[in-house]
């Protein structure tokens, strides 16, 4: 109990303010080595802008990175792809027309001869023309020429989840759908500065990667991101919360509501182990493993 | 009638001037909702083709049809109006696409084509839902998501459908709307009962790769669709100059027919469509450009202002709006007063208004609409507790 009162340090719940605040603590310390300097002083930054943190040193420490997609030159709809073309210029930030198989169809072109490829889709409703070129490209390129190429330099981000007016077609979560895919890594990060590090760890790893945003959380949440070049570990899920009676497990925006959710429990003496995925292909079997091992029972949302 | 009346009764001469006077001034002009003697016009410009004879730009109309399209294009504008407003008092959530500035080509369209032809659209289809003949409490309904909506409240905004029709709605992906276009034109060869499909897209829809593959098969196959591309320039915020090599979208068909057309001119797209639909039935496929423009932005979220002059639209919506060229029109061959107009509108106005006012009455689904309409006949999802024998449940 003592360190998961450490993990909610500095953390508030979403009940004064409409803001949700995530076990930064845990993260900054992890991300910094353990540093004490580090602990004082970040500044706090909502999800768009650490992605857009994570973008501008992606693209400053490697000048063979590219980002582009529907919009992102002004800013991207959401704004996470603010002041890229302003610094790097149109040739490195630049927008595509309308064709979401065309943008990643070149994007599996560019990396592979060896560029880091930061490709947008607009909103993950609209993956699914660029899923043949994920699945059946992407994903298979190093295997099927015997690892003579890869296009591991790609990355593709999209932003995912309901929002509440998305309706149809501005709301969908279909990180399933790639889940089912070798060859190919599915990353979701909970917040801000977790976003920050994994979309920097998924751009330098050499994989082709589907990351997804939860767009839910792109103002929603805020929390103190650090402002240096940190990467956090694909492949490795966390937890975030310790209990002994069940485990849960989930990604992305859901788990804010699953932390309420277990504090709801607590008050009728269930303690709740919560686990954050991350990576979801392919995914920390291990950690999962050993805390079903200790409550015995298991339960994903 | 009343005229000779007056003049039959001689007790009552002393009426008989003020009232000739009167009556000639009002009942001696044709009366304007029922006049179908031919007028010709002539269209705003010519059209421009490829690969086809451009048809003439002498258009025939009727008083009747001109001041219809006056009548329903204001009918169509206040409606989009109004749904501006119902959005920015969050009445309508979600997304908003307003239409208005494009009107002359829902409604050119519909002149020219039967309801046994088929419409399919994208998302910013209220107008063209209208000109198929649904109702101002449908679209308002939907718009709020309640019951009373023409997709039962479970659409929304973009996905408008009217089967009895042809309307086929109503899309909110992207280009994904012509493959299913030229499907319809498909079946409609195999009716052989004289009908088309008129596949309608936007500009920043003629990059999608799907637009092609749709053009080769009906071209292949002699198609009956054409295909309509409602060139407003912008591609939501995206000039067409900055997505396109080649923003001549009639001609981008290649081994398909095409034409261009002034969109903001009602006339010239009934010429238009009537072309394009003898040449659809006679030879395959054809692509119609209409040139128009969208006066709001891309949707309620957007401004609009950002990637555009205010003086670019207000030069448009002087020079060019669609219901001010068909007011000038009918005004000029005085086939109604300037008042009558005014009438009209204000008649449209209190249409919209009723509307509204009756769509706000209308329930929302019930929420067991969730799992309506999934499969043909419900979910059927069953949910097991841990034994599988115990505790059982299906989903409504």
């Amino acid at each position: 109990m003592a360190t998961s009162a450490a993990q909610r340090f500095g953390r508030r719940l979403a009940s004064s303010v409409p803001r949700r605040r995530f076990s930064s603590s845990a993260a900054a310390a992890a991300a910094t080595g353990g540093s004490a300097v580090q602990r004082t002083q970040n500044p706090s930054l909502n999800l768009c802008s650490a992605i857009n943190q994570a973008l501008h040193i992606a693209l400053d420490t490697d000048p063979r990175s590219y980002v582009f997609g529907e919009d992102v030159s002004f800013g991207g709809v959401f704004r996470c792809t603010v002041g890229l073309a302003d610094r790097f210029g149109k040739g490195r930030v630049f927008n595509t027309p309308l064709c979401e198989q065309g943008i990643v169809g070149f994007g599996i072109g560019l990396a592979a001869m060896g560029n880091r490829a930061v490709a947008e889709i607009q909103f993950a409703d609209y993956i699914f023309p660029a899923f043949d070129q994920i699945v059946n490209e992407a994903a298979k390129f190093r295997y099927r020429s015997g690892n003579q190429f890869n296009c591991g330099g790609l990355t593709i981000r999209a932003p995912y989840g309901a929002v509440g007016h998305g309706g149809h077609y501005h709301s969908q979560s279909p990180e399933a759908f790639f889940c089912h895919v070798p060859g190919i890594k599915v990353v979701i990060p909970r917040s801000p500065s977790q976003a920050k590090g994994l979309l920097l760890s998924c751009i330098r790893d050499p994989n082709p990667i589907v990351f997804f945003e939860p767009k839910w959380l792109y103002r929603l949440a805020v929390e103190e991101v650090p402002e240096h070049d940190y990467t956090l570990p694909l492949s490795e899920a966390e937890v975030i919360r310790e209990g002994t009676d069940i485990t849960l497990v989930g990604w992305g925006a859901q788990l804010s509501v699953m932390e309420e959710a277990c504090l709801d429990a607590e008050n009728d003496g269930i303690s709740c182990e919560l686990i954050d995925l991350k990576t979801l292909l392919p995914w920390d079997k291990e950690t999962v493993e050993a805390s079903v091992r200790k409550t015995g029972r298991l339960l994903l949302l | 009638m009343a005229l000779s009346r007056a003049a039959s009764s001689p007790s009552r001469a002393a009426l008989l001037k003020p009232l000739a006077a009167a009556i000639s001034s009002s009942l001696f002009r044709r009366p304007i909702s029922t006049d179908t003697t031919p007028i010709t016009v002539e269209t705003s410009v010519p059209f421009t083709a490829h690969r086809c004879e451009a048809p003439s730009r002498t258009v025939e109309t009727t008083a009747e049809e001109l001041v219809g399209f006056f009548r329903t294009m204001a009918l169509m504008r206040r409606a989009e109006i109004a749904a501006d407003s119902l959005y920015k008092a969050k009445l309508i959530r979600g997304f908003c696409h307003l239409y208005d500035g494009q009107e002359a080509v829902a409604i050119g369209m519909e002149a020219a084509i039967t309801k046994k032809d088929c419409i399919i659209t994208a998302y910013r289809d209220h107008c063209i839902y209208l000109g198929r003949g649904g109702t101002l409490l449908e679209v308002f309904a939907e718009l709020m998501g309640r019951q009373a909506g023409c997709s039962k409240g479970k659409g929304g905004s973009m996905h408008f459908y009217k089967k009895d029709a042809g309307f086929y709605g109503g899309h909110g992906i992207v280009g994904a709307q012509i493959p299913l276009g030229i499907g319809l034109a498909f079946a409609q060869k195999y009716k052989k009962d004289e009908s088309v499909s008129f596949a309608l897209y936007g500009d920043g829809a003629a990059n999608q790769g799907q637009l092609f593959e749709a053009l080769n098969m009906a071209a292949l196959w002699d198609l009956p669709a054409i295909l309509v591309c409602e060139n407003n320039h912008y591609g939501m915020g995206t000039a067409e100059w900055r997505a396109a090599k080649s923003p001549a979208y009639y001609k981008r068909g290649d081994y398909v027919p095409g034409l261009k057309v002034d969109g903001m001119d009602a006339l010239a797209v009934k010429q238009a469509c009537k072309f394009a639909k003898e040449h659809a039935l006679k030879n395959g496929p054809i692509i119609l450009e209409m040139d128009t423009y969208r006066y709001h932005g891309h949707s309620m979220s957007d401004p609009g202002s950002t990637y555009r002059t205010r003086d670019e639209i207000s030069g448009v919506r002087q020079e060019r709006d669609p219901i001010e060229r068909i007011r000038k029109l009918v005004l000029s061959l005085d086939l109604a007063t300037e008042k009558e107009l005014k009438d009209i509108e204000k008649e449209v106005r209190k249409e919209v208004d009723d509307a509204i006012a009756q769509a706000k009455e209308s329930p929302m689904p019930d929420p067991s609409e969730l799992f309506t309409n999934v499969y043909v006949k419900g979910y059927g999802v069953e949910s097991f507790g841990a034994d599988r024998k115990e505790v059982r449940a299906v989903l409504p």
